[in-house]
């Protein structure tokens, strides 16, 4: 029977018994092994990646890093799946060599070394010439309608409801006699729509001198609160009217957010304002702001780029400025033609965008199609790093 | 010279700020720094000039018993308080300063403002679903879907409420903020671009000397 079974298997015929494991796979040594400068950095850092051998899966890698011929250490353990390793830890302009370990229980299996190399800080970053690219183009656009506005060519401008309110809400705080109070956000003076927000209050300012109304700016930042003393002063002065302008009607309450909020909220009970301007940057204080205000009865124009905030805005408020508009709103107070031409530019730049956007959907549908996947790589240059 | 002088340097640093953004050089990175703690130093001594108005301005409305006057008492008690406090026992953790003022005062007290929003927004949700207007109509149905399909309860209504929150949330109501955060980008830009050179001078007071 024995002779017979071995004869059998011999051919090929009978499958070797269930309990016979198959052989196992041998550790590889990790191949391809590539140690670059990591590029667009400061320098001190250098990638390595490598390639797994074709055995059996390592339980981890080692990464070991060989620089001036007497130091050789292990700087890093990765997961099997992670075959990137970042070396922040180099010195800009010493050679290093690598070598990969795979590790499996007690084995430990070696590469070849990498090629030497050293790391160095770039002087531009390359993943950002996208940006720098559109960044020229739009500011390009921006300074040839302010030009083409300097020759006097008129530019039109759509009405913005929340702006056009603004005349009225002062004339009708002047008719109550009460106050206006105006919130430039909760921004630092480096947020864009605290800029922005400042640039209004100044309009406004010189508004409510001409009307001989009240005006209330409670401040959450030390300096936008200096700032923006200063722009009434000087808005009081436009108007002619320097003797008009109070120190205190411009005050700095608290940083502290819902302090701030609180402090505003009692501001507006007690004074029941005709008016409540809030422009600027407005976190999660916006609706008890604007619920606030709204209950006391007065004219409510707001306007933020906070994109979160602006249903709280649109609900609770009778005008609110959306996201550009807001930045929008001292041109078109001012009706200062260089601040119009920028508008314009601002116009063709989002024209340009919408082209992209849509060129670039086309493009990503198309790079699905096998031949055409070099899309791809057109696609990888609106990529940003 | 009142503003010429700020208009070069809000020039000459809007400059370099941009040009700092496409170098990675240490040099680049070292500037950067470097300015941010010039903006820190900058904001301390404005905190000075911030708490000189606060301590003017409540004193000015305690002498003048204007309305509301005895909440200036709290707050200026308040603050000289916590000055004391902080200048005698330090700012480090298990101070009286850390212990009593922000742990158990300031804390619950931010938790109790942040905790009235729910009754504003219920408030402002009444106001805003009253279905008025088409526009307010369709923002009644969208936030009615999208509310349904967050719960259980919705699924257990139709089982493909919660697919068409999540549709509402991620194409149109994506759409139209990706439209806005555009538009907020280049207004940004331009109107960084307007300080830099100048074409903006509200934030000097206005005037065009």
């Amino acid at each position: 029977m024995i002779p017979f079974l071995i004869l059998l298997l011999a051919a090929g015929q009978v499958a070797p018994p269930a309990d016979t494991a198959p052989p196992a796979l041998q550790l590889a040594p990790p191949g391809d092994i590539r140690a670059f400068d990591t590029p667009n950095d400061a320098g001190k850092s250098i990638t390595v990646r490598w390639q797994a051998g074709p055995g059996a899966t390592p339980e981890t890698w080692l990464v070991e890093r060989t620089g001036p011929p007497e130091s050789t250490q292990v700087i890093a353990t990765t997961e099997p799946a992670d075959t990137r390793c970042l070396d922040e830890g180099a010195a800009d302009g010493t050679k290093y060599v690598y070598r990969i370990a795979a590790v499996a229980g007690k084995d430990t299996i070696w590469s070849q070394p990498s090629p030497p190399v050293a790391c160095s800080p770039q002087v531009f970053n390359t993943a950002r010439l996208n940006i720098l690219i559109a960044m020229a183009i739009f500011f390009a656009l921006v300074i040839y309608y302010i030009e083409t506005a300097k020759k006097g060519k008129s530019l039109f401008v759509r009405r913005i409801a929340g702006l056009d309110a603004v005349e009225e809400a002062v004339g009708r705080a002047t008719e109550m006699g009460k106050p206006i109070i105006y919130v430039p956000g909760l921004g630092s003076v480096a947020d864009i729509a605290t800029i922005a927000s400042l640039n209004i209050l100044g309009e406004v300012a010189k508004k409510v001198a001409q009307y001989d109304s009240a005006l209330l700016v409670p401040n959450r930042d030390a300096i936008v609160y200096t700032v923006a003393r200063e722009m009434v002063k000087e808005s009081y002065a436009k108007a002619g009217r320097p003797d008009a302008f109070k120190a205190d009607s411009v005050f700095f309450v608290t940083d502290q957010q819902f302090a701030y909020a609180a402090a505003v909220d009692g501001l507006m009970v007690r004074e029941k304002p005709a008016t409540n301007f809030f422009l600027g940057t407005f976190w999660a204080e916006s609706l008890i702001l604007a619920e606030t205000g709204a209950t006391t009865g007065a004219i409510q124009i707001a306007g933020t780029d906070s994109i979160f905030q602006l249903p709280f805005f649109i609900t609770a408020c009778d005008y609110t400025l959306i996201g550009e508009e807001l930045y929008a709103a001292s041109a078109y107070l001012s009706r200062e033609p260089l601040l119009l031409g920028s508008l314009k530019g601002q116009d063709y730049g989002k024209m340009i965008i919408l082209t992209v956007v849509i060129v670039g959907s086309a493009l990503l549908l198309l790079s699905k199609i096998p031949s055409l996947a070099f899309f791809d790589q057109i696609l990888g240059f609106f990529s940003v790093n | 010279m009142k503003r010429s002088i700020p208009l070069a340097i809000c020039l000459v640093m809007g400059v370099a700020m941009m040009i700092q953004f496409f170098i990675p050089h240490p040099i680049s990175v070292g500037f950067y720094d470097l300015t941010t703690k010039w903006i820190r130093i900058v904001g301390a001594f404005a905190l000075v000039l911030g708490t000189g108005s606060l301590i003017l301005y409540h004193v000015d409305k305690l002498q003048r018993r204007r309305q509301g006057w005895y909440y200036s008492i709290v707050t200026l008690v308040a603050a000289a308080a916590t000055a004391v406090i902080g200048l005698g026992w330090g700012v480090k953790t298990g101070s009286p300063l850390q212990d009593v003022i922000f742990s158990n005062l300031l804390v619950p007290l931010n938790a109790s403002m942040f905790a009235i929003l729910a009754f504003y927004m219920a408030s402002a949700a009444y106001r805003a679903f009253r279905a008025r207007t088409r526009e307010a109509a369709l923002l009644l149905v969208a936030a009615f879907i999208v509310m349904l399909g967050m719960v259980p309860v919705g699924r257990a209504i139709w089982g493909k409420l919660p697919e068409l929150a999540e549709w509402v949330l991620s194409v149109p109501n994506m759409a139209a903020k990706r439209a806005i955060l555009f538009g907020i980008a280049l207004g940004a830009i331009a109107t960084s671009l307007k300080v830099i050179l100048g074409i903006e001078r509200g934030w000097l007071g206005g005037g065009k000397q």
